[in-house]
């Protein structure tokens, strides 16, 4: 596979399920930013700056309740650290090939990475030639990026055209889109746990200290969840 | 500093805080074993906090969403997984059928109510 045919094959599996489920993410999500009144630049940047949707659900979330700077930065952060395992496993898998690449490339490719990049990545690279994975994952993550960045503006220039009722349809769907795919894929006694416990500790500590309830419900939920794995792992 | 100015600059620092991560995992690839317990527990937390996150959106929203009623939007998420599971995981038919479903008894209550 040529480096062309490769970044088109990338593109090629990006335009269909993946940049269609992000797409739906970010249509709410660029909703949501027209209604909290965030201009549209505003909008791309932080999708480009940040791109991860829980992070800007995060921001958007606790700036609208006015949490403090460095709490937000904190809670967006941690809602960021799972990056670090999976850049940590998938950088390796792009080394290697007749190219030889330099550092900054890969810490700008590590930008890319993302939920769904990452899971498409790790799973196509197996059957995949050394020398094809990195534009392969170049081609799928600008049309996942461009996806998500095109339908944000659809929906915040959707948000101000719709009828009230629309608007409301519009404004669940990544709540939605979330709760759907977290509850689905809760199948683990450690993933329901933190579900669980994540749930819970938010909307407890939203009433007592709502700045922190997010990173609360991080690091008390997760915990929680991992300490009882971990239980069941001793024992067996 | 102005309102824009400022959320600006949480908007860049929230990107430099979730790059942190990104390019520690370049930089320590090779040396970290990505099956560690630590690894375990980031990804609990993480998970928790969207867990978090997606709870207090549901349950108490800002905004537009906060115009709606509680009960609806509970009923929506369990309409919304329900048709998720009916159509072997097709997450386009779970969130249509919960939006719809949604818009629907928004509509009803502000009718009948």
């Amino acid at each position: 596979m040529t480096s062309g045919q490769a970044l088109r094959a990338g593109a090629r599996e990006a335009l269909g399920v993946p940049a269609a489920v992000l797409g739906a993410g970010f249509l709410g999500y660029g909703s949501l930013a027209g209604d909290a009144g965030y201009s549209i630049w505003l909008t791309l940047s932080a999708t480009l700056a940040i791109w991860a949707l829980p992070g800007q659900l995060v921001l958007m979330e606790m700036h609208a309740r006015e949490a403090a700077f460095l709490a937000t930065v904190f809670a967006v952060s941690l809602s960021a650290a799972r990056f670090l395992p999976m850049t940590l496993t998938l950088m390796p898998m792009m080394r290697g090939g007749s190219r030889v690449r330099g550092l900054w490339q890969f810490l700008f490719a590590a930008q890319m990475v993302s939920m769904t990049t990452w899971a498409v990545a790790m799973r196509r690279f197996e059957e995949m030639d050394v020398g094809a994975r990195w534009n392969y994952f170049l081609g799928f993550s600008a049309i996942c990026i461009g996806s998500s960045m095109l339908f944000a503006v659809i929906g915040q220039l959707l948000i101000g055209a719709l009828p009230p009722l629309a608007r409301y349809g519009l404004a669940l769907l990544t709540p939605l889109y979330f709760f759907v795919t977290l509850v689905g894929e809760a199948r683990t006694r450690t993933a329901i746990t933190a579900l669980v416990c994540g749930a819970a500790v938010a909307l407890v500590l939203h009433v007592y200290a709502p700045a922190w309830s997010l990173f609360g419900a991080g690091f008390i939920g997760g915990t929680i969840a991992w300490a009882w794995q971990g239980s069941h792992v001793r024992r067996g | 500093m102005s309102a824009a100015a400022e959320l600006w600059l949480l908007m860049l620092a929230c990107g430099g805080a979730t790059y942190l991560w990104r390019g520690l995992g370049v930089l320590l690839s090779g040396r970290l074993n990505p099956k560690s317990a630590v690894f375990e527990w980031v990804s609990c937390v993480a998970y928790a906090l969207v867990a978090g996150l997606i709870a207090r959106i549901i349950v108490a929203p800002s905004g537009l969403m906060a115009q709606t009623a509680l009960t609806d939007r509970l009923l929506t998420c369990v309409v919304a997984f329900i048709a998720y599971r009916l159509s072997r995981r097709n997450m386009f038919v779970g969130l249509l059928s919960g939006v719809l479903f949604f818009v629907a008894a928004t509509h009803v209550r502000s009718v009948f109510l």
